[in-house]
């Protein structure tokens, strides 16, 4: 694996990915159709959409009517993808993806961006902290937090190939950047970014980069940890989650998510499992969303990298 | 239509009646009064509009059945039955543990079902992708829809309505069986549905209103041409139509009565195909 890590951002956006990929993928493949719900101009997809309304069906403010409409299209041959923004793609249309697509087995991807904090500026409204529990409770279900833009790069076919449904939580902006490109991933396993005895952090999404940043500064005090991408929270890798609890001791995750039901409970159910040791969470303590800049909203929620050191630190003294 | 093929296909809807009357009686109780409602629709769509073929029922081509109303899914299951598309006897497993007839539709589990539906409103949507994606597919079929004129109280139905016309999907039949009944009494006193063909022109159908019994009224809207509007039908009708004695008991949605009621339910329904075969011999 090619790591790329600086502490700054992907120069490419995730916008900028889902603009060029959608439609060059759609021009592929002629049984791939996209769906979007009045956002398309959000994801850079407008111009297509407008070109080629057959392919990439605006289906208006009505998310629910969406996702049973991508049901419907899988149900006739087609791989449908649909957009949105994350509260709507989970809290709006839930009960559409469970039953018309999960339950009744029509495969559908569900795109929901700005996750968490990176709704930043449409506030708390718009800042699902709970679309990954929602999304774990329903069965069969692939939940993927991409670290960066060069690793949806490499995951999003294959993603969108994957039988059940797919939920995709991806920014609009970047995340720090963590890869190089052309490296390969695998959807349910997790990467190991970091080599360290002391501890180890499993960060997916937004947080990936903040925990490399936070092993810097745990390193600077002489504490040597372990930092995994858990970029697929279900199915959870929970072979390497055992594992580096056992060759460390100690686990912390980190998450753009309330604590209840997203990687941390994952996680933990894992240890509960497989290696209980101490693990702790850096992540959303069960609140509402609310308005601001990024960098506002990560110090509000204690989603630094400082948060992680301290948790860290914390979690190690309870070995 | 002439009239004997009008007669065969009262017939054919008596004959789903006995078969969903014994496969009730076979569990005890059921969703009656909503699966009695669409049978005489039912037998005009497996009996003479719908192209399907029992030996490959996911022929890609065929016309396809969303019952919106789920729970009605017992009336589907014995046309499918007496069509062929699985054994008669199957119908005595209705929601029997490991069956593959449960209450509401399910396309995974029974032969012939063409869409999973029972959380109310979702059908409509998955019947506009289903209609959708056979056009992109430039297939010639169509796909007939039946929503409950409780279910429309779900917002999802108005959704997938504005789009069904916003993108005239003309292979998309809407029926709506307005049998003035849902799970807690009459539509009037639960959430009134007013003018519904004024409703559905105003999202922009064509929309006719028939009687939900009659089956040579029910087929002329089903094989009227679309003219550059999608078409909904609106069924007048009665929940547990075509056995009075349902018809009359006021809460039908789901009842649970003794043997030997369901016998006299299946032996009044017996009666109207005597009275009916009576009518062709003098005929």
């Amino acid at each position: 694996m090619k790591l790329n890590y600086t502490g700054s951002p992907d120069p490419r956006t995730f916008k900028d990915f889902f603009g060029t990929e959608i439609p060059r993928m759609l021009d592929a493949d002629p049984n791939l159709i996209y769906l979007d719900a009045d956002l398309m101009s959000c994801i850079g997809t407008a111009k297509y959409g407008k070109a080629h309304p057959d392919r990439a069906i605006n289906c208006g403010i009505a998310e629910g009517n969406m996702a049973g409409i991508a049901a419907g299209l899988a149900a006739a041959g087609f791989t449908p993808i649909c957009h949105t923004f994350g509260p709507f793609a989970s809290r709006r249309c839930f009960d559409q993806v469970f039953m018309s697509a999960g339950y009744a087995h029509n495969d559908i991807t569900m795109i929901g961006t700005d996750p968490g904090v990176t709704a930043a500026m449409n506030g708390g409204t718009h800042m699902p902290f709970e679309d990954v529990a929602m999304y774990r409770a329903l069965p069969g279900a692939t939940i993927v937090d991409p670290a960066d833009t060069a690793q949806l790069y490499s995951i999003f076919a294959d993603l969108v190939k994957r039988p059940g449904v797919k939920y995709l939580r991806a920014n609009r902006k970047s995340n720090d950047r963590v890869y190089e490109d052309g490296n390969t991933f695998e959807i349910g396993k997790g990467v190991v970014l970091r080599e360290g005895p002391d501890a180890t952090i499993i960060a997916a999404g937004y947080m990936v980069g903040k925990a490399m940043k936070a092993a810097e500064l745990l390193a600077e005090k002489g504490i040597q940890v372990s930092v995994i991408d858990m970029f697929t929270i279900k199915p959870l890798d929970a072979e390497l989650v055992a594992a580096y609890a056992k060759k460390t001791g100690a686990v912390v995750t980190a998450e753009n998510h309330n604590r209840i039901g997203g990687l941390y409970s994952a996680v933990a159910e894992c240890l509960a499992a497989t290696c209980p040791v101490p693990a702790g969470c850096v992540a959303v303590e069960d609140e509402f969303g609310e308005v601001g800049p990024v960098d506002y909203l990560a110090e509000r929620f204690g989603l630094t990298p400082e948060h992680i050191v301290a948790e860290v630190e914390k979690t190690i003294a309870r070995k | 239509m002439n009239t004997s093929e009008k007669r065969e296909l009262r017939r054919f809807a008596a004959e789903i009646r006995i078969a969903l009357l014994e496969e009730l009686k076979a569990r005890g109780f059921g969703h009656v009064g909503g699966s009695l409602s669409i049978c005489d629709l039912l037998a005009v769509l497996y009996g003479k509009v719908m192209n399907y073929r029992v030996e490959d029922p996911k022929w890609a081509d065929r016309d396809k059945l969303v019952c919106s109303k789920g729970h009605a899914g017992p009336a589907i299951y014995a046309t499918l039955a007496l069509k062929g598309f699985f054994p008669m006897e199957q119908l005595k497993t209705l929601n029997r543990p490991g069956t593959n007839l449960p209450s509401h539709c399910d396309k995974n589990k029974t032969v012939g079902i063409d869409c999973t539906t029972g959380s109310l409103g979702q059908g409509t949507s998955q019947a506009v992708g289903m209609a959708l994606g056979d056009k992109l597919k430039g297939r010639q079929n169509r796909v007939f829809l039946i929503v409950g004129d409780g279910e429309i109280d779900e917002g999802q139905c108005w959704e997938a309505a504005m789009f069904t016309a916003a993108k005239n999907l003309t292979n998309l039949v809407w029926i709506i069986d307005d049998n003035k009944k849902q799970l807690d009494g009459p539509t009037a006193d639960i959430l009134p549905t007013f003018d519904l063909r004024a409703k559905m022109e105003a999202f922009g159908f064509d929309a006719v209103r028939v009687k939900g019994n009659d089956v040579e009224a029910l087929y002329e809207a089903l094989e009227k041409k679309p003219e550059g509007k999608p078409v909904a039908i609106i069924m007048d009708n009665v929940k547990g139509s075509g056995v009075k004695a349902v018809e009359e008991t006021a809460s039908n949605h789901s009842m649970n009565v003794a043997p030997e009621v369901w016998d006299s339910y299946i032996a009044a329904v017996k009666a109207d195909l005597e009275a009916l075969e009576k009518e062709v011999a003098e005929a």
